[in-house]
């Protein structure tokens, strides 16, 4: 009789936070710092990463998916070091990635595209039939699952991307943007499906859309020019708003308040 | 073997579920249980007979479940990976137009080679075949051709496993075309091969560091300026490509393979796609 859970499902875990980050650099190019010393620890739940345009989110998402070696500072991924030039095998197995700019091979069929991810991650062979149609199950494609990826609607391949990052069943799910593109409808479903993974893994979202966190997210992570602003409740940020800030809701009223302080604010954007 | 089964009272006792078996008679006997196929049958029986209610709860679950179970569609049949999805184990899914342009440039040196329109002495054929693999390495890599390239550089399997697999499916295609072109125009393997391997090797450990791309181009801009240039200019077969040479290239082969070994990390992040 084969165990249904093994010794490694019921390991505990020898780490504090799935994500530790201390003083954490990564350079853009040549000389800028996208992320400039940052402090952030994060563990299982859905965390919002909220920031305007070019604060440094995707460089930082980049960072924790271990495609961009931190310049300097400290980044724990699951108890391991992510510096130096090591491959990370290991770690990256346990990581799901959606990166902001999707790119996808147009020949392939769903089914092909996700099973390719699947191989890329290092599911175990035996296991990759079964879980591409678990994860394509899960974002509700399972009719399209063998239609090209050409014939497929914007929303649609974005729900291709979210399958793929959740194949491997990860412990770090890393989600750059991923509700560009879907309808109301569908950003419901999605929601949904973040508090779902947010119960056992640690979701990392990252969005410009301050309602997409009310909704979903446990964990507010407010992020301006390389640095972390605020990190609390979203029910946090909203105290942080008074009715004098700019807003249409209690959280963009927080959010501007944390954010659009006279100091800070460079030209009228 | 005589094995020894539950006792009666036990096994009704737990169809009831008493009180008063003491909890390590339920623990032995859940043990026992779960080994043992002709006490389950007569678990089952007791429950037949000793807890009706429990019998006709799972009877009524039963009768509600079964239309909607004959509704449900069955589960696709387990199904083998697809060709495609197999091949791309071995070649970036962005193959195509390495391929073809891999194909078609020997294809035009081989023409020129043989109708005598060329530089006549020289083969075209043997000043192509050291970066015939260079451009369909760097295509492996490219952010242009490979619009998947930073999922695929976000994966365990994108360090070493990966260029060295990628890496094969060009010389799979490269060396058999460069074979039947030498085998035509009376080229040998022998002078051709080892500066070929060389310059896979040299454009791979130069990419860990400057991007596989932007190393293919510069291999080719020197190839062209130092070997093709002078060649064509004086018809004359280069130095380089002279059987005496084939040390020297020998010794750039090895020391590009130790180099891609070394910094196999490099092929996981970004930089290596640009």
């Amino acid at each position: 009789m084969t165990p249904a859970v093994s010794r490694a499902d019921i390991a505990p875990t020898a780490y504090a936070w799935e994500i530790q980050a201390t003083g954490l650099k990564v350079r853009v190019g040549r000389n800028r710092m996208a992320v400039d010393g940052l402090d952030l620890s994060l563990g299982t739940g859905v965390h919002g990463l909220l920031g305007p345009n070019g604060a440094g989110k995707t460089s930082l998402i980049r960072a924790l998916a271990t495609v961009l070696r931190p310049a300097g500072g400290e980044l724990e991924l699951l108890g391991e070091s992510t510096g130096g030039l090591g491959e990370h095998r290991a770690l990256r197995r346990r990581i799901g990635y959606l990166p902001q700019e999707f790119g996808y091979y147009k020949r392939f069929t769903v089914r092909e595209f996700v099973e390719y991810m699947a191989w890329l991650k290092e599911v175990p062979a035996s296991d990759i039939p079964a879980a591409v149609q678990r994860a394509v199950d899960r974002v509700g494609l399972a009719d399209r699952a063998d239609d090209r990826m050409k014939t497929l609607s914007g929303g649609m391949v974005r729900r291709v991307g979210i399958a793929q990052a959740i194949v491997n069943d990860p412990a770090i799910l890393l989600l750059d943007e991923p509700t560009v593109g879907l309808d109301p409808a569908q950003r419901l479903r999605f929601r949904e499906l973040l508090q779902e993974l947010g119960t056992d893994t640690c979701v990392v979202v990252s969005t410009h859309l301050v309602e997409d966190v009310a909704a979903a997210c446990t964990d507010v992570v407010l992020f301006a020019e390389g640095r972390l602003v605020f990190q609390g409740t979203p029910d946090e940020l909203a105290a942080a708003g008074g009715p004098e800030h700019v807003g249409d809701s209690p959280l963009e009223r927080g959010y501007s308040a944390l954010l659009i302080d006279p100091a800070r604010t460079r030209g009228a954007w | 073997m005589n094995v020894e089964h539950a006792s009666a009272r036990l096994i009704d006792g737990y169809a009831r579920g008493d009180t008063n078996l003491v909890a390590d008679e339920v623990w032995a006997l859940e043990a026992h249980l779960e080994g043992c196929r002709v006490c389950r049958d007569r678990l089952s029986a007791a429950v037949m007979t000793e807890a009706p209610a429990v019998a006709a709860l799972t009877e009524a679950v039963w009768s509600e479940l079964e239309p909607e179970l004959a509704a449900a569609t069955p589960a696709a049949a387990r199904r083998r990976r697809s060709p495609l999805s197999r091949l791309s184990a071995w070649a970036t899914p962005a193959m195509a137009p390495w391929l073809a342009m891999v194909l078609a440039v020997t294809l035009l040196a081989l023409l020129l080679d043989l109708t005598e329109l060329g530089s006549g002495r020289v083969s075209l054929m043997l000043l192509l075949a050291p970066v015939l693999p260079v451009g369909g390495v760097a295509a492996s890599w490219s952010r242009d051709l490979d619009p998947a390239y930073e999922l695929t550089a976000s994966t365990p399997r994108a360090g070493l496993q990966l260029v060295l697999r990628r890496t094969a499916a060009v010389l799979a295609v490269v060396i058999p075309t460069l074979l039947a072109g030498g085998w035509a125009t009376g080229v040998t393997a022998a002078q051709w091969l080892l500066p070929c391997l060389a310059f896979t090797s040299m454009t791979l450990a130069l990419g860990g560091v400057i991007g596989v791309t932007r190393a293919a181009v510069a291999l080719l801009v020197a190839w062209t300026a130092l070997v093709v240039v002078p060649t064509l200019a004086t018809s004359r077969t280069a130095v380089a490509l002279q059987t005496d040479g084939l040390p020297v290239w020998g010794l750039i082969l090895a020391l590009g393979v130790a180099v891609v070994i070394a910094r196999r990390g490099a092929y996981t992040v970004l930089g290596a796609h640009r």
